[in-house]
């Protein structure tokens, strides 16, 4: 009875378990088959499914309707639009430009955009917006205050105090209240209109308007065709001498056409042709002259 | 010549790559066991610099993270018998390693014991250049050693510069900066068969492994086995393997001879199997569980079942005393270690100051050798262990570890060889430009 002892089995690994394991082992390996593989698996999984045009289509189609549902929930719909710090004129200009067709959801509305559009108008200096709960859309409006009217070849504009168009007006008479200044190029300088106007308070009452000469120096303008030149730097100060000047000798109060002090070191007046006449015979007559 | 040289450097820059990677695997290809250390570098610096060794006397660099035995096959007398077992065995040593390491190896340092290492001690002088020895001075010591007819066939293994003298004084351990005329040195060659080494270099390629280096296995029990000052004084380490012995002696930690007796181990389990008809394995088990060399009363008593399954009732109920057993094992014993013994005389072991004996492999462990040894080798006479290392499983802490642990050591702290400096330009044959330009030099 002899048992048959198969030879122990050979421990050895095969050239291919072998090459395999050391595979295994090599780190880079590992790490992308560890890693890399789920990853690569997650990753296929939905780009297969995808691609399908008309699943791609599908799955557009399914998330813009959902976007849509969110958007057009009553808690997100704007239902009127509130305009505070308007005028009713300004509040119609407002409402025609900004093209809204209420009920609309607040996700369709750029504010920012909507806002460059009012603050496009003349008459707006600023304007806020904002979606209060509740669904009204707030328009906060600060308007252009005019501070003067201006006589320019296009016409009468109103400005306000820093030189900004606020609206047309038809005729001077609209507006009375407001000093009046002409000339090309007289709104880029209203800062110093304004100061001017405000240094010409004594003659206020005599005061027409200032007139811009060549873009670059102002003209005070007085009834009776008086005119006051004046400099082109340092022109309230100059207007302020004329002033002390008038105070002291009631020079306007004469017949004087034009006080010319373009040069302020070397004052010049002009005096009214009928002025010069009697001048000249007041001095012939001083002369002892006779005629 | 140059091919070595270039193949050794080229191991070398392999050894420095492992080394930068920080693993590198040891594998021990015995007669009867093949065995496998993965280490890690964990490029720990000594606190102290270079100078310095390091804690552990410069152990604690590396660790051993995998370690893995398996039985031989197709090595015979400590060399290479049958490709394709010996490279199923290398496989499976390493596959093992690598798991329980969990890193994979490329590198990887042989050593092996047979193919019939045989020991010169060379030497060369040379004229210094200038007044210092500097490190070309050295290397142009060391190729003006002369070499030796090795034969045909054989290749130089180790090749270590083993004693540098300066004019008059002798002794010198690194000659390089000291002043003097005349450089001298001393040079331990030691070669083998090449067919040996080939078959191992196709082997471990066909593992789809780097040779990083390669060593006689009694070197490297050597350098586990004996302990400094053994080294330091001189001793002989006896590598008691399967297959073969090996025995190295060590000067000045250096080693100068080298040599295997092609006995070991299994011879004394082929005598028991041939003396009392049992199967080779049986035998091996009874070696190693019985067998001794000394017999004393008590052994006659000692009976051993023998066992068999040949179905015969008389022959598988045999008993044979453990006397009996020792009659068998000693005479192989005592051949071996007078054939040791003859190559101590040969090698002039009885002219160094000190004769420590060092037995070592696994073939030390009969009970009983040291006092056997001591009759037939000398007075001074130790069972050796191989030194800790860190990582090491108990279980590869015997003695039959001492080359594989001798590897470790190799491997971190390498001995300077031949190949470690360059040639000098008076060898080179692409230099010769150079060589004019400095012979204009020199007498223009």
């Amino acid at each position: 009875m002899c048992a048959v002892i198969l030879p122990p089995r050979d421990p050895a690994p095969s050239r291919w378990a072998y090459r395999l394991q050391r595979l295994w082992l090599t780190p880079l390996f590992r790490t992308a088959v560890l890693k890399g593989l789920p990853l690569a698996v997650l990753l296929a999984i939905p780009a297969g499914w995808l691609a399908d045009a008309d699943r791609r289509e599908a799955l557009r189609a399914e998330v813009a309707d959902i976007r849509r549902q969110v958007e057009t929930r009553p808690e997100f719909m704007v239902k009127l639009m509130a305009i505070e710090g308007a005028t009713p004129s300004v509040d119609e200009d407002i409402r025609e430009i900004l093209p809204l067709d209420f009920p609309v959801s607040s996700f369709d509305l750029d504010l920012k955009e909507m806002r460059r559009t009012v603050e496009g108008l003349d008459a707006v200096r600023s304007a806020e917006m904002r979606v209060r709960p509740g669904g009204i859309l707030e328009l906060r409006v600060v308007e252009r205050v005019p501070a003067l009217v201006w006589r320019s070849p296009e016409g009468l504009a109103l400005l306000d105090a820093q030189g900004n168009r606020v609206a047309p007006i038809e005729a001077r008479g609209a507006r009375p209240d407001l000093p009046l200044i002409a000339g090309r190029g007289a709104d880029k300088a209203v800062p110093e209109a304004l100061h001017l106007i405000a240094a010409a308070g004594p003659i206020g009452s005599r005061l027409r308007g200032l007139v811009r000469v060549g873009e670059r120096r102002w003209d005070v303008v007085l009834d009776r065709d008086q005119r006051i030149l004046l400099p082109t730097r340092n022109a309230v100060a100059t207007l302020e001498r004329v002033i002390a000047l008038d105070g002291v000798s009631d020079m306007l109060g004469r017949d004087i056409v034009v006080v010319d002090l373009r040069n302020p070191d070397r004052p010049t007046v002009r005096l009214a042709p009928e002025a010069v006449e009697e001048f000249r015979r007041i001095r012939r007559l001083q002369a002892g002259a006779t005629n | 010549m140059t091919d070595l040289y270039q193949a050794q450097r080229a191991m070398r820059r392999m050894r420095k790559q492992a080394m930068d990677r920080g693993v590198i695997a040891i594998l021990d290809v015995g007669s009867s066991k093949t065995a496998c250390l993965v280490l890690r570098f964990d490029g720990i610096r000594p606190a102290g610099g270079v100078e310095q060794i390091g804690a552990l006397a410069g152990q604690s660099r590396f660790r051993v993270i995998g370690a893995a035995t398996t039985r031989s096959r197709g090595v015979r007398f400590g060399e290479i018998h049958g490709m394709h077992e010996a490279e199923r065995a290398i496989r499976t040593a390493v596959q093992a390693a690598q798991k329980m390491a969990q890193v994979r190896v490329d590198h990887v340092i042989a050593c092996f014991s047979g193919a019939g290492p045989r020991s010169y001690g060379l030497d060369g002088q040379v004229e210094l250049a200038e007044s210092m020895a500097t490190e070309a001075d050295i290397a142009r010591v060391l190729a003006a050693c002369e070499m030796p007819p090795i034969g045909p066939g054989r290749e130089v293994l180790h090749a270590q510069p083993v004693n540098f003298a300066l004019d008059h004084r002798s002794g010198l351990v690194d000659p390089r900066g000291q002043i003097g005329h005349r450089l001298a040195c001393d040079m331990h060659l030691l070669t083998v068969d090449a067919g040996a080494i080939q078959n191992l270099v196709h082997c471990v390629k066909r593992c789809d492994l780097e040779l990083a280096g390669i060593a006689s296995s009694a070197y490297a029990s050597g350098m586990s086995a004996l302990v400094e000052d053994e080294q330091e004084l001189g001793a002989a380490c006896i590598d008691m393997g399967g297959g073969a012995t090996g025995l190295s002696i060590f000067i000045k930690k250096h080693m100068i001879y080298a040599d295997s007796v092609r006995m070991g181990g299994e011879h004394v389990t082929a005598d028991i199997s041939k003396g009392l008809h049992v199967p080779i394995a049986t035998a091996e088990r009874i070696k190693t569980l019985h067998g001794g060399v000394v017999a004393t009363g008590v052994d006659d008593r000692e009976m051993i079942d023998l066992g068999g399954d040949s179905g015969d009732y008389e022959r598988d109920t045999r008993r044979i005393s453990r006397t009996e057993l020792i009659g068998i094992m000693r005479p192989r014993v005592e051949e071996i270690l007078e054939e040791v013994r003859a190559r101590l005389d040969a090698a002039g072991f009885e002219h160094l100051p000190s004769q420590q004996i060092v037995l070592t492999g696994a073939g030390s462990q009969i009970p009983g050798l040291d006092g056997l040894a001591s009759r037939i080798l000398g007075q001074q006479v130790r069972l050796g262990r191989p030194m800790r290392v860190q990582g090491l499983p108990q279980s590869a802490t015997g003695p039959g570890f001492a080359a594989a642990v001798g590897l470790c050591l190799f491997a971190s702290h390498p001995q300077d060889e031949w190949w470690d400096f360059d040639i000098p330009a008076e060898r080179h044959p692409a230099r010769s430009l150079k060589r004019a330009v400095r012979w204009f030099k020199e007498n223009w």
